[in-house]
């Protein structure tokens, strides 16, 4: 179905997820980029951040107070991983890394299931963010089109806080080179807890602000860690920048793919990536040498 | 990073599943090898060994095993499903007035044993679902295997079924190759399937709405969503020149409906007949109703989904069409579905939907025709079923055909309640007709079943 309005419509469509996989790449990026360790919690911590400003949510009525409490509650469940178990892991070989990781996201998931059942919870969005606003091309979702806003604003304050303060300095300096940083005399252990719990926070917040658009189960996590995943390798392992323009790359492969043929929007994501490998392996805004 | 990501959690799942079942296998530790020994004079009958019997069945325990989604897009489901066959085990052993009166030769157990079920998880992954029956049939020597919510599990599990001459009974199963294409001796169907859903809901949507309608269906990736949406469109388009104007059809577990409802947004569609099941019907319904979809289309749901409406909440199902295989107020029309709701919501503290209903029910025929048969030599059972008796069931007098093992039953049509009209918090659905199952159903050979062989 290509025509127009059809076009237009799905390219906006993968912006709005676009933005959404930037914001949950970029956690798993910064996290992976100074520690080496790739977080296949990511998923879980996401579905996490959900649940947590859900209960907040119906203890409240607040969705103010569900985002807090979501992102805040999965940043400190990042620390305490960080601090109890990965830290354990860092000298550790890469299989015994993933192993770890994707092991607590199974506990993550089972342990939601086991207090809260299977079934689909629903956070609805802000009074005055429901409904639908036209936008001369097509009608689209209010929430949408705030989402889209909020996660803009999300990933500029990491930016800002990557990239203008001095914490920012040190933890871009950590993923160019964390011995030497070390080595200048700097905590490098307390930022590694730091950093963990920010790549934390953003998979918290991306999954509570995400909880009005795609009702939360135990398993929403797991799509979405796929496609962060490819996101990253897309963007280059490690960078930030990357995160953000892989991301939006992706969002807008699925969404336009899927106006020929839905089937192949997932596949054409995974063509895109093995392509980024073969031609820059280290990926479109990553630096050959970091892992 | 897909790849690695399942083969894990596969290793994980099965690791469980073995510890799950190392008590029940203790008992039965010596019998591991069993299946590659042929049992000489073990049976009085003197017929050779087949699959697990007679090994399966010479202790005062035979073992049933289930493989059912109990994580991923069909969990909810998934769950309800193993209460009901939790609840007819519990009936075949103490011999409960109602299993009697689907299978009246059980006393307490079957043929004097005891039955043990066991269960695993399959995540709705039909290489999952194999892998852990497989163990099943290795460790605990089953007598019969169930599972499914999802077609491409049960056609994998009837290939399976016929490979190891094990009886398997699906457990949600609609798509029309379970028993067409994909129909296999030593498998059998309770529940209704595309075809019989299609030919029910259709004349309803025709007589409610008219002729040549604009349609968008939504549709999952896999047989289940390919042949219920080709029953659908084909008798509206053949019977009442309805047009499918798109189709999209999405990956099993897709969260996002965003791309598709757009494309829907752009068809020029009166109608959304929505194909989708589980979790994935209900984030499309929910997020077409975000895209303004709904209510301006018309919502349609040619295969029930158990739980729903209680997920999407009642204003999104209100008025919506759809056709189903039990709903528990039934239970004011045939006084065995009233002793079935009762049992079970004083079990569980909940109505059951009908996944638990069918899972029940295949459980209480496959006593009623062991018990008959007198025996649980396979061959005998799976004549016992294709002898067309026609037997009670919750929906009425219900028989197998023998052509292709699918159960003639009636097809349930509902149709969602607004919230004001409910009765109660579970009160979501009205009963508008039960239509006799057989003018429904294609012709035996139509879908290519060819049954091969008994041993």
């Amino acid at each position: 179905m290509v025509n127009w309005a059809n076009f237009v419509s799905q390219l906006f469509n993968g912006l709005v997820l676009g933005a959404l996989l930037a914001l949950m790449a970029s956690g798993l990026t910064i996290i992976y980029g100074t520690l080496g360790v790739l977080n296949l919690a990511h998923g879980a911590m996401f579905m996490l951040g959900g649940y947590a400003g859900w209960l907040a949510f119906t203890y409240t009525n607040s969705f103010v107070v569900a985002v807090i409490a979501g992102s805040l509650f999965v940043m400190l469940v990042g620390v305490v991983m960080e601090r109890v178990i990965i830290r354990y892991f860092y000298a550790r070989p890469h299989e015994d890394q993933l192993l770890v990781t994707f092991g607590l996201g199974i506990v993550f998931v089972e342990t939601v299931r086991f207090f809260f059942g299977s079934l689909s919870r629903t956070v609805p969005a802000p009074p005055g963010l429901v409904g639908i606003t036209p936008l001369g091309f097509m009608l689209y979702p209010t929430y949408r089109l705030a989402l889209l806003g909020i996660v803009l604003v999300a990933l500029l304050a990491l930016y800002l806080v990557l990239y203008r303060t001095r914490i920012g300095m040190v933890v871009r300096a950590g993923i160019e080179d964390s011995a030497m940083v070390d080595a200048l005399g700097i905590d490098v252990h307390k930022v590694f807890m730091l950093v963990f719990g920010i790549g934390a926070l953003a998979a918290g917040f991306a999954g509570i602000v995400n909880a009005p658009v795609v009702s939360i189960a135990p398993d929403v996590g797991e799509a979405i860690l796929v496609q962060t995943f490819t996101v990253i390798v897309i963007g280059g392992v490690g960078s930030f920048p990357g995160a953000v323009l892989g991301g939006l790359i992706a969002g807008e492969i699925i969404s336009l793919t899927s106006m020929f043929n839905p089937g192949y929007s997932q596949v054409m994501l995974f063509v895109a990536m093995t392509l980024v490998l073969v031609l820059r392996p280290y990926g479109l805004l990553g630096t050959a040498g970091r892992e | 990073m897909a790849h690695r990501d399942v083969s894990l959690r596969k290793s994980l799942s099965r690791r469980q599943l073995l510890k799950d079942s190392a008590a029940v296998a203790g008992g039965m530790g010596a019998l591991s090898l069993g299946q590659f020994i042929p049992w000489v004079g073990a049976s009085a009958e003197d017929k050779p060994a087949i699959g697990t019997w007679p090994a399966g069945s010479q202790g005062d325990t035979v073992n049933v095993a289930a493989a059912v989604p109990r994580t991923g897009t069909y969990a909810v489901q998934g769950e309800d499903e193993l209460k009901g066959w939790q609840l007819a085990v519990e009936h075949i052993n103490n011999g409960d007035p109602l299993l009697q009166k689907i299978a009246p030769k059980v006393t307490k157990g079957l043929l004097g044993k005891k039955v043990n079920l066991l269960a695993a998880d399959s995540a709705a992954k039909p290489n999952q679902a194999v892998q852990e029956i497989q163990t099943f049939i290795n460790q605990n020597k089953i007598v019969l295997m169930t599972g499914s919510t999802s077609s491409a599990v049960a056609v994998a599990l009837n290939k399976f079924a016929q490979r190891e001459k094990v009886l398997y009974v699906t457990g949600i199963s609609g798509s029309n190759d379970t028993t067409g294409k994909d129909c296999v001796r030593y498998g059998f169907r309770q529940n209704f399937y595309g075809e019989t859903a299609a030919n029910a809901i259709g004349p309803v949507l025709v007589k409610q709405f008219g002729k040549n309608r604009k349609a968008a269906f939504m549709t999952p990736d896999y047989t289940y969503g390919h042949t219920v949406t080709k029953s659908v469109n084909d008798y509206l388009n053949q019977n009442a020149g309805w047009q499918m104007v798109t189709n999209q059809v999405s990956p099993l577990g897709t969260q996002d409906f965003s791309q598709y409802l757009t494309n829907i947004a752009n068809s020029g569609a009166e109608f959304l007949i929505n194909v989708n099941w589980g979790r994935d019907a209900v984030l499309s319904i929910q997020q077409a109703k975000q895209f303004g979809l709904l209510p301006k289309m018309t919502l349609v749901v040619p295969y029930q989904i158990p739980f729903l409406a209680k997920e999407t909440g009642p204003e999104l199902t209100a008025g919506v069409y759809a056709a189903t295989d039990f709903w528990w107020t039934l239970e004011d029309k045939y006084p065995l579905a009233k002793m079935f709701v009762d049992a079970f919501t004083k079990k569980y503290n909940y109505r059951p939907d009908w996944g638990a209903n069918n899972a029940y029910m295949s459980f209480a025929i496959w006593a009623r025709m062991v018990s008959q048969a007198g025996s649980f030599y396979p061959p005998d059972v799976i004549k016992q079923y294709e002898k067309g008796e026609t037997f009670p069931s919750t929906v009425g007098d219900v028989h197998f055909r023998k052509e292709d093992h699918q159960l003639v039953r009636p097809v349930v049509i509902v149709r969602g309640k607004a919230p004001k009209d409910m009765k109660n918090s579970e009160d979501y659905w009205e009963v508008l007709d039960v239509l006799p199952g057989e003018p429904l159903m294609q012709k035996p050979d139509a879908f290519g079943c060819n049954l091969g062989d008994y041993t």
